[in-house]
């Protein structure tokens, strides 16, 4: 019964959200108030059909009635309740289906939101959001039914991936793809905007805090999805420029390009055109990598079907998406105009510098994702291509914008003088370069890319410090705690995020540069030296786990001598599926990581063993969640709290240009 | 300089150093593709020598020995026409099985042994990894439902 309403809810969820379209151009269009005053109610009806159809699968997951085929696939009856929940997203199925779920939340939230903004706006904005989402309540319904049965009902389920059984996948996906599906918002309005020819300050104001949102949640859903690749993978990576790991980081450089260009819309009034085109890009993004996950055209963990017909079906969509939206964008923006003119050496210049930088990244990036699909749909045989590659052409595109970011915010708009601003940054400039020429000397090993990588990250935190004591050296309050108080919330979110890049790159640079991995071969009593650490294998037990049975290494750690920590590495048999997992030990610190994960028994008890000491590697998603923190402060920035006010200040000039 | 030609100049630059990142991109595109052979094709000396490439297919039953004292291991990979040797040091992903698909990344070495660099771990014990799938296909063999373990069709 439960599975029959999930489906029932769909269908009217699917008829509301073309209800949503239908009344919501034409409302806008003719301006009728009782039309326009329906478009809320249709988008909060579509939202909450599409919860209880979600809440109707999590149901039959968490009560595992196997006789829905989709249950009966990913999850067992012997799997722990909130991994059962979680199973919910585990099939390509139940994640389409979360994707409309993050989607209707977003619409929900815009038409709550919203209230202060014109209504024929909000109108277009919600029929474009609506249009998605009959999209995809048309591909999940049509194609990828997650409440299909299974007759007869199997006694007990397949299990879910032994890898998708971890509490960061709890929340990995839901935060990924609240950011992926975010992005439908800044889009939304884009389009809203260029329908009614409106691009102007008031446009960036209003979208600036759901791009905001939409990028401190892709920012963590990343963050989340790479630790969850280092401490599950079992081989202490944190990036492979995966396929699948590509799909999410286009749009989040798309995203960051973005709100960089939106802060100069909004204060300056320029960079209209390509602020418009970077939200239908970034959109567009999100649909590529939708289609790359989920039409199995990739196949990964991540890619559960292999039916064309749902390829097809995506693809088509984002054909009509992205080729629709940029025709729009064709005919409409010769009218944009162009916004106030800006020097050579200005905060506007270094803003589009990274913004291009940004954009050239992301088109490598893409290259490389697609180029060997499309080899490869063209039967022009298999290729590969590998990290090697990535790391070639995105740390030298990102190097000067890593730098030009420091300069940045402390140039002025129009007009900056660059002997000011050596004054300004000289101090951040020679501290940054004396740790970059000493630190390798004292960590003994020295490098190009090391000297590189530790120079920039101390140039962004040293010149964010300049920053904020000139500023607030220059606020006019008496007290430290006027000056304080006296700068915005979104101010400071940029120098959090900011420095949230320089904690990143320092982790990056101090990992690649220093990390040490031996792969052996270690019996009983055998020993180790690595990084300063002696691990001494002690032998291996069988241990018995929830729904596996493990073999369970020990591994005594010692520094001078002295027991620091005992690891104990696992090698788990999940008793379902009799799928193989390395359950590495790690041991967190503040400078470093210490990482032993069992291979495979190698004959006379002896086992294949990897150690790694990874020197900094926290600091990397260390520095993601502080610039998501960053993201989150600018987002509670008092001016869009007071947007209603704002709106209707703008409303009373259009009436007084009028 | 005239407003105009200081534009010009500025479109110039900014022209200049787009050519700069994408012929860096396309550089180092160029010399990180890896291309992929068939264990047939390797013995018909398609595969080049003194590059890196990647072979597939499927590990021979009863092939894989491990060295006594290291961590090398020697398998042999077969499309069910022709058969490779392989020679591996390192730890093998956790889906390595005999009889299972594999995609190994390295070098032919001159009496014909590949050395691999990387032997591909992948997530799902039901996934065929495609490069393997597609030398069995070139093979002529049908994809054995039983060796991989059912390759799912829809799930």
């Amino acid at each position: 019964m439960i599975p029959e309403l999930g489906h029932f809810a769909l269908t009217i969820a699917l008829a509301l959200a073309i209800a949503q379209v239908v009344i919501a151009f034409t409302g806008a269009r003719t301006g009728n108030p009782a039309l326009l005053a329906t478009v809320r109610p249709a988008a909060i009806g579509q939202f909450v059909f599409v919860a209880g159809a979600f809440a109707a699968l999590a149901w039959c997951f968490v009560t595992s009635d196997f006789s829905v085929m989709n249950v009966a696939q990913h999850s067992n009856s012997k799997l722990p309740a909130h991994y059962r929940f979680a199973a919910t997203w585990g099939s390509h199925e139940g994640s389409i289906l979360l994707w409309i779920l993050m989607l209707a939340s977003w619409t929900f939230a815009v038409a709550t939101l919203s209230r202060a903004l014109p209504e024929r706006f909000v109108a277009r904005v919600l029929g474009v959001m609506g249009l998605v989402s009959v999209g995809f309540l048309l591909f999940i319904l049509i194609t990828s039914n997650p409440f299909e049965r299974l007759l007869p009902a199997a006694a007990e389920g397949q299990d879910l991936n032994p890898l998708l059984q971890d509490p960061g996948m709890v929340i990995h996906p839901p935060m990924l793809y609240m950011g992926y599906v975010g992005f439908s918002v800044a889009f939304a309005f884009s389009i809203a905007a260029l329908i009614e020819g409106r691009l102007d300050a008031a446009w960036a104001r209003w979208s600036r805090p759901w791009t905001l949102a939409a990028w401190c949640f892709l920012t963590v859903g990343i963050c989340l999805g790479s630790a969850w690749a280092y401490y599950t993978l079992g081989w202490g990576g944190w990036w492979f420029w995966d396929p699948v790991e590509n799909a999410s980081f286009m749009p989040w450089l798309v995203g960051t390009a973005l709100l960089h260009s939106l802060a100069v819309t909004e204060k300056r009034g320029t960079f209209r055109s390509w602020t418009v085109l970077l939200a239908i890009v970034a959109f567009s993004l999100s649909l590529v990598g939708t289609f790359l996950v989920r039409s199995g055209v990739l196949t990964s963990v991540h890619a559960f079907a292999t039916d064309p017909r749902r390829g097809i079906f995506i693809l088509l969509f984002l054909v009509v998406v992205v080729g629709g939206s940029l025709t729009l964008f064709a005919w409409r923006a010769p009218r944009v105009g162009l916004g106030s003119g800006f020097g050579a050496v200005s905060r506007e210049s270094m803003l589009l510098a990274n913004n291009v930088l940004l954009a050239v990244a992301m088109s490598a990036v893409l290259l490389g994702t697609l180029y060997p699909l499309f080899l490869d749909a063209l039967g022009l045989g298999k290729i590969s291509v590998g990290p090697p590659y990535f790391d070639a052409v995105f740390v030298p595109l990102m190097a000067p914008a890593v730098f030009l970011m420091a300069v940045g915010p402390v140039a002025s708009w129009k007009r900056a003088a660059l002997p000011d601003l050596w004054v300004r940054l000289r101090w951040a400039m020679g501290v940054s370069i004396a740790a970059a020429l000493v630190l390798p000397f004292a960590l003994g090993k020295s490098s190009l890319m090391i000297a590189v990588g530790l120079w920039l990250a101390f140039w962004v935190v040293a010149a964010t410090v300049a920053l904020v004591w000139q500023r607030l050296r220059a606020s006019p309050q008496q007290t430290l705690m006027g000056k304080i108080g006296a700068q915005s919330r979104s101010w400071y979110g940029m120098a959090v995020a900011h420095l949230g890049i320089g904690l990143f790159i320092l982790g990056v640079t101090m990992v690649k540069g220093y990390e040490t991995e031996r792969d052996l071969r270690m019996s009983p009593g055998d020993r180790v030296t690595l990084g300063g650490y002696e691990f001494a294998f002690k032998g291996t037990k069988d241990v018995p786990g929830p729904n596996y049975a493990a073999v369970q290494g020990t591994f005594e750690v010692r520094r001078d001598g002295k027991l620091e920590r005992t690891l104990f590495p696992e090698k788990r048999t999940y008793n379902v599926s009799g799928q193989t997992m390395t359950w590495a030990a790690i041991d967190t610190g503040i400078t470093r990581d210490i990482y032993v994960s069992l291979g495979e028994p190698v004959g006379d008890g002896a086992w294949g063993v990897r150690v790694y000491h990874k020197p900094f590697v926290d600091w990397i998603w260390v520095g993601c969640f502080v610039m998501a923190l960053g993201g989150l402060l600018a987002l509670s920035d008092r001016r869009y709290r007071l947007r209603r006010q704002v709106a209707e200040i703008d409303a009373a000039a259009a009436g007084a240009r009028a | 300089m005239k407003p105009r030609t200081k534009r010009a100049a500025a479109i110039a630059a900014g022209l200049a150093a787009l050519g700069v990142a994408v012929a860096l991109v396309l550089n180092a595109f160029n010399s990180n593709l890896v291309f992929f052979f068939t264990p047939s094709q390797v013995a018909s000396h398609e595969a080049p020598s003194g590059r890196t490439f990647r072979i597939g297919g499927l590990v021979e039953a009863g092939s894989v020995v491990h060295d006594k004292d290291a961590l090398t291991v020697h398998f042999r990979v077969t499309d069910t026409a022709q058969t490779i040797p392989v020679v591996y040091t390192g730890i093998l992903p956790d889906l390595f099985r005999e009889g299972k698909g594999v995609v190994a990344q390295g070098r032919l070495e001159s009496d014909g042994t590949f050395r691999a660099t990387e032997v591909l771990a992948k997530h799902d014990e039901n996934y065929m990894p495609p490069e393997a799938a597609e030398a069995l296909r070139k093979a002529g063999h049908p994809i054995d439902k039983a060796a991989f373990a059912g390759q799912k069709g829809k799930s």
